[in-house]
């Protein structure tokens, strides 16, 4: 079989530019939850959607007792939390901050669906704990683009279908994201060994290696 | 996970009086510093860890990579094995170290990891991973399945009646060939622990692998001056290319003058219950030709006191040609 080439294919969903991510099938749901529960208990449904709510966790001034109380730059936000000590920082991010881009898969440092890049450097959320990240900058998949103006390895990832079921694709684009400034040789090879760190079950290996290395090559870098 | 309590400390002080607090440094240890969290936090998602206190070291100054007057090097414990790795000193002068640690982990895990965590990394053993299971290391008496169950990845060097886990990283092996030494803290000052003795076998206390006692901290790691006109490198073998730990290992250093070995320093990873140093190996090469005869007697040499288990026998003539192979690689470097 001949290894599949570089030359853009037409984007499933048409151009990067007009992905319509906005009203997710999660997003809708989270929407229905929120307000849901926040009608239960009284509170103005559109004051607490997403993020703004989860940035304000730590809005009293003591810690309840037996917690830890985190301050880190999450996606640019300054952000306060009260945790758990046994929080992880992906459980942080997912639960606590409503940052569902970042997924959890085997939860044990083994897969790499829930890299996100800690000041600068790429690492695994599922083993680390949000109290050891006090003045940290976090920056998930949240925080590289938006729908309309997705960063260049979110297009490229769109573009070269670096994907099948998607649940790997956000550590996927964290890892290679942060790859960009990492020492990595400009082969194919050395890509492939950088990238060994996430695993993709649906094996679409061959068109991420290719939005990649299509990013290496706009950036000059390779 | 059980409940710990969570503190941050910022000087030696402060994380060597929180350690002597614990019953012991080693398995089941009640208090436990956590740095990377790689190996730590996923242990403790196992319950095979559970201290009641977690003591965040990663804000003490041991993160810096230092040239000593005599031309070695000094590694903080908190330097991570990704700027280790690619430490311009380490790339030029130790190279097995380096191509160790690459070899090791994933990216991400490797920019989390540290040195002085690495030292420390436990067994992949099944069994001890497994709350459910019988261990000897987890729970000294209770038995080890191994030694009649799944011990394919297992010791085939300095394994005992009681265990037969093998040490699972590849820095480790690298030192042990550089003969690197473990700079500890405690109450009672500093002590330098040559790397050959900060492992223990397992004998019938598999559950103590170190020479760390409650209240030690490891602050450096100290490599030699290279030795001279030497060269070195790593081979690791394992069931996949990458993200996957050794079945065979082998670091070497060797020096070769006008045809002729003159230095040699071998160790295995992925065969034994500790980085493996080999003597015998070393023996079979020094002032011997470098040829591939000589690289098959040392390897030979280096696997002679290996004992096989039901399933890992392969082990025994996969690390040989691991360490011939090796030997061969850095003497037509």
């Amino acid at each position: 079989m001949t290894e599949r080439k570089s030359a853009p294919s037409p984007p499933p969903f048409g151009p990067p530019e007009e992905v319509d991510l906005t009203r997710s099938r999660r997003s809708f749901l989270q929407m229905v939850g929120i307000t849901g529960a926040a009608s239960g208990l009284g509170f103005g449904g559109h004051a607490l959607a997403g993020v703004a709510l989860a940035h304000a966790d730590a809005a009293a001034s003591t810690p309840p007792e037996g917690s830890s109380r985190v301050t880190m730059k999450v996606n640019g936000i300054p952000t306060s939390l009260d945790v758990d000590p046994r929080t992880t920082l992906l459980d942080g991010l997912r639960e606590h901050l409503k940052l569902t881009g970042t997924k959890k898969g085997c939860d044990h440092g083994q897969c790499g669906a829930c890299t996100v890049i800690v000041n600068g450097r790429r690492v695994n959320a599922c083993l680390s704990l949000v109290a050891m990240h006090e003045g940290d900058e976090i920056t998930t998949l949240e925080g590289l683009g938006k729908p309309g103006s997705l960063s260049p390895m979110q297009a490229a990832f769109v573009e070269h279908d670096g994907y099948q079921c998607g649940y790997c694709t956000s550590g996927q684009i964290m890892s290679a994201t942060a790859l960009l400034d990492e020492p990595v040789g400009p082969h194919d090879a050395d890509v492939r060994e950088a990238m060994s760190g996430n695993i993709c079950r649906c094996g679409a290996y061959s068109n991420i290696l290719a939005a990649i290395q299509q990013v290496r090559k706009n950036k000059g870098g390779v | 996970m059980q409940p710990f309590a969570f503190s941050r400390v910022t000087t030696e002080q402060q994380a060597i009086e929180a350690s002597a607090r614990s019953n012991t440094a080693q398995q089941g240890a009640e208090v436990r510093f956590v740095a990377g969290g790689t190996n730590l936090i996923d242990l403790m998602k196992l319950n095979v860890e559970a201290p009641g206190s977690v003591v965040d070291i990663n804000h003490l100054p041991l993160a810096e990579v230092e040239k000593l007057p005599d031309g070695g090097l000094k590694i903080g414990a908190l330097v991570r094995n990704s700027d280790l790795a690619n430490h311009p000193d380490v790339r030029r002068d130790y190279a097995v170290l380096s191509e160790a640690l690459l070899a090791g982990a994933s990216a991400q895990l490797r920019n989390m990891a540290t040195t002085g965590g690495n030292l420390l990394q436990r067994t992949r053993c099944v069994y001890f991973r497994d709350t459910h299971s019988p261990c000897n290391k987890r729970e000294p008496g209770s038995g080890c399945p191994a030694i009649e169950g799944f011990n394919r990845t297992l010791a085939v060097l300095g394994a005992s009646n009681h265990c037969i886990a093998t040490n699972p990283s590849d820095m480790n092996v690298a030192l042990a060939a550089l003969e690197a030494s473990v700079i500890i803290h405690s109450s009672n000052g500093e002590r330098v622990v040559p790397i050959a003795d900060f492992f223990l076998l397992p004998g019938d206390t598999p559950n103590k692998e170190t020479e760390m006692q409650p209240g030690d901290l490891i602050t450096h790691v100290v490599l030699p001056v290279p030795a001279s006109g030497s060269r070195s490198h790593y081979l690791k073998l394992r069931d996949r290319a990458s993200y996957e730990f050794a079945l065979a290992s082998a670091a070497v250093v060797l020096a070769v003058n006008d045809g002729k070995v003159s230095h040699a320093r071998v160790a295995m990873g992925g065969v034994g219950t500790r980085p493996w140093r080999s003597p015998e190996a070393e023996e079979a090469l020094i002032g011997k030709p470098a040829t591939p005869k000589t690289f098959a007697e040392a390897a030979t040499a280096a696997l002679k006191s290996a004992k096989a288990q039901s399933e890992n026998g392969f082990k025994i003539e996969l690390a040989r040609r691991c360490v011939a192979s090796a030997l061969a690689t850095v003497a037509a470097a």
